[in-house]
């Protein structure tokens, strides 16, 4: 039992980082129907600027308190991911707006390259630590363990997810964003800046995954230049879990998805006598992510068509 | 020969002059080549088996309009099933297996070909089978993820039965031989000194101008007619008739098997296999290949994969002397240098030239139709 809780835990943090990037992906498909392939690098990028940051203000200030530098290092993050992601849409996306399906998808791999690259040769190839800021005494809850880390992920994760869900029902640039998804000719006749909108999604979605590269990198204690890809890919397979282009679907997928990697990842040993072991991990998002498209492609609570084509 | 050369085809013996000069070309070239050193040779036989690689997710990008983001699965699969029937990995594991086969087990290269392609048609279709309502991006992201999984088998599975011995590879695999000539030594043929790399290249090249005859007679042929009839337009083809269902398994078993003998031919070559020659950067770098020389075209295809499997090689020798010159000192090394110009390409030929380099020529396709189908 209390490996159950143990893991649902660890899967509830998994899965808060998950639907955070998810959003992004989720967002930017439903207005453009692309996969923005970067977004995951985009998170490296902001958890690295972030540790930067953080190591900078240590060196310059060595007395600032924990939550200080993480709060540093997360207004420094957002930004430059907001003008990379801006920067990657101007560049490699808007010019192929009506282009055939394949090519924007393609710039997007490309760019994915690119970043990674540059984030190689900026930041080095080799794991990075991220210093633990926060108080690392462990929390008894129910007979599992937590971190203040990890309770902070719960709640700050919660906290933004409200705010968007507020953001796109309730304001102006959320009505003229759902009304671009819906359909981006007509919203553009009733007065909506399709371009402006498209901007503000990428840097919304930008700003989550800034948010989300610092939680990983703190929740993991490490950074490196791919640490991006992987739970970027994962992300993506929560959105279509929740169904793409549905906010709460991406809520909802990140949130199973971690869930069900914590507790496969902890039980797969005792299901298959040992036979399989944690390192399979990485196989459930593919398995899950095969099985959905297969039975139910327009995802949990996916209205939408899966592919409009 | 008409096929390859429908221009020349009315000069019958214009067609044969052309067909000796480039098969001069392509003998000699090794020989030449090899002046500079014989990691160039090297190179030669590695865009063979690019060529091969990417011919063969030509069929499924570019013939069928299946976005394959995992394709080096079945190269994988091809280079693990050489690695397995011709090394001492498998006699060594398990006992019976070397009761069987008391002299060890070494296969030659008239059964490892079928064998391999057989295997990753197989996968190919194993991997179809699942996703055939799936288009374009969705398709691509779970390709993908067959491509890794793939690649977590191969990586875990050493235990609890040590099958592919994990991410420290298979070692000590078989080169080919003919019969009693091993590829792997230098031999002497005539009076001529070929060394190993020479050899090789040979061997890949005569297979990569097979696949290219395939790829040829596919593309005209009804099946490759029915594929691309797919990627237009997928109901507007079932409505004629075409079995959508069948028709795409073709293209991903046929994609497939390209793939299984290039890995095989990859395995017997470097005698050394591991999961790290199988990631998900691969998959890209053959995409681009072909996305880059002319999705779809496959004398654009052969032209994207010798530029991009050469073009390292060209880096490992500029870079380094270049900067050492300009700054005294290396600060990007040609490895990191050859992704991110990679990456470059893939964004700014897609912006420029999203056709490719040498793209397929428009016939049948009036300006009326083009302009529907752009802004659909």
């Amino acid at each position: 039992m209390e490996t159950f809780i143990q893991q649902v835990l660890n899967g509830l943090v998994l899965g808060s980082m998950y639907s955070l990037i998810a959003l992004g992906y989720t967002m930017v498909y439903g207005i453009l129907n692309l996969i923005n392939f970067a977004h995951g690098d985009v998170l490296t990028v902001g958890a690295l600027t972030a540790l930067s940051t953080i190591l900078l203000l240590q060196g310059l200030f060595p007395g600032l308190p924990g939550w200080v530098l993480i709060c540093a290092g997360l207004l420094a993050a957002i930004p430059v991911c907001v003008v990379l992601s801006l920067v990657i849409e101007r560049v490699a996306y808007r010019p192929l707006r009506n282009a055939p399906r394949l090519a924007p998808l393609i710039t997007a791999i490309g760019v994915s390259i690119v970043i990674q690259t540059i984030a190689m040769l900026v930041w080095g190839r080799n794991y990075l630590t991220f210093p633990q800021l926060l108080p690392t005494a462990p929390i008894e809850f129910a007979g599992a363990t937590l971190t203040v880390t990890k309770v902070l992920v719960i709640l700050l994760s919660a906290i933004v997810m409200i705010g968007l869900m507020l953001l796109v029902n309730r304001t102006k640039l959320g009505r003229a964003m759902r009304a671009t998804a819906e359909n981006p000719r007509i919203a553009g006749l009733m007065g909506v800046n399709p371009n402006f909108v498209i901007a503000a999604t990428f840097a919304i979605g930008a700003s989550l995954a800034a948010l989300a590269g610092v939680m990983l990198a703190a929740t993991y204690g490490v950074a490196h230049f791919y640490m991006g890809f992987l739970p970027g890919l994962k992300a993506f397979t929560a959105a279509v879990l929740g169904g793409i282009g549905n906010i709460p679907g991406a809520m909802l997928g990140g949130l199973l998805l971690g869930l069900i990697e914590a507790l496969g990842a902890g039980y797969i040993g005792q299901l298959t006598g040992g036979v399989l072991g944690s390192h399979y991990q990485d196989v459930f998002a593919f398995a899950i992510l095969v099985t959905v498209l297969i039975f139910r492609p327009s995802g949990l609570l996916g209205e939408r068509v899966a592919d409009r084509a | 020969m008409r096929v390859l050369l429908p221009r020349l085809s009315q000069n019958r013996a214009a067609v044969w002059i052309a067909i000796v000069l480039v098969a001069a070309v392509l003998l000699v070239l090794p020989f030449v080549v090899g002046l500079l050193g014989n990691a160039w040779v090297r190179a030669l036989a590695f865009a063979c088996l690019y060529i091969l690689l990417a011919l063969g997710l030509n069929i499924v990008v570019g013939f069928a309009g299946l976005l394959d983001l995992g394709y080096i699965a079945f190269y994988a699969v091809g280079a693990y099933m050489y690695a397995l029937l011709a090394s001492p990995h498998l006699t060594s594991t398990f006992p019976w297996i070397a009761q069987m086969f008391p002299s060890g087990l070494h296969n030659a290269i008239w059964v490892v070909i079928p064998l391999g392609a057989g295997i990753a048609a197989l996968f190919g279709i194993l991997l179809g089978a699942p996703v055939l309502k799936l288009r374009g991006d969705y398709l691509a992201i779970v390709t993908l993820g067959f491509g890794e999984i793939v690649r977590i088998f191969i990586n875990n599975l050493n235990a609890p039965v040590n099958i592919t011995n994990g991410p420290q590879g298979i070692t000590l695999i078989d080169p080919i031989s003919f019969g009693s000539i091993s590829l792997a030594k230098t031999q002497h043929i005539l009076g001529i000194t070929f060394p190993s790399v020479h050899l090789y290249y040979y061997l890949f090249l005569v297979l990569t101008l097979i696949a290219i005859v395939i790829c040829v007679r596919l593309q005209d042929s009804r099946l490759g007619r029915a594929w691309m009839a797919i990627r237009e337009d997928e109901i507007a083809a079932k409505a004629m008739g075409i079995n959508v269902r069948n028709v795409k398994l073709l293209a991903f078993s046929l994609g497939a098997t390209f793939g299984g003998v290039s890995g095989a031919m990859f395995s017997a070559f470097q005698g050394f296999v591991s999961p790290e020659s199988f990631v998900l950067n691969e998959s890209i770098i053959v995409l681009a290949m072909v996305v880059l020389g002319g999705l779809g075209h496959i004398p654009g295809v052969v032209l994207g994969a010798v530029l991009l499997s050469m073009f390292p090689e060209l880096l490992r020798h500029t870079v380094v002397p270049v900067q050492t010159f300009l700054f005294g000192h290396v600060v990007i090394d040609a490895e990191v240098l050859r992704m991110m110009l990679y990456g470059l390409a893939m964004v700014i030929i897609m912006l420029y030239r999203p056709k490719g380099l040498w793209p397929a020529p428009e016939h049948g396709v009036n300006p009326a139709s083009r302009a529907v189908a752009q802004r659909a």
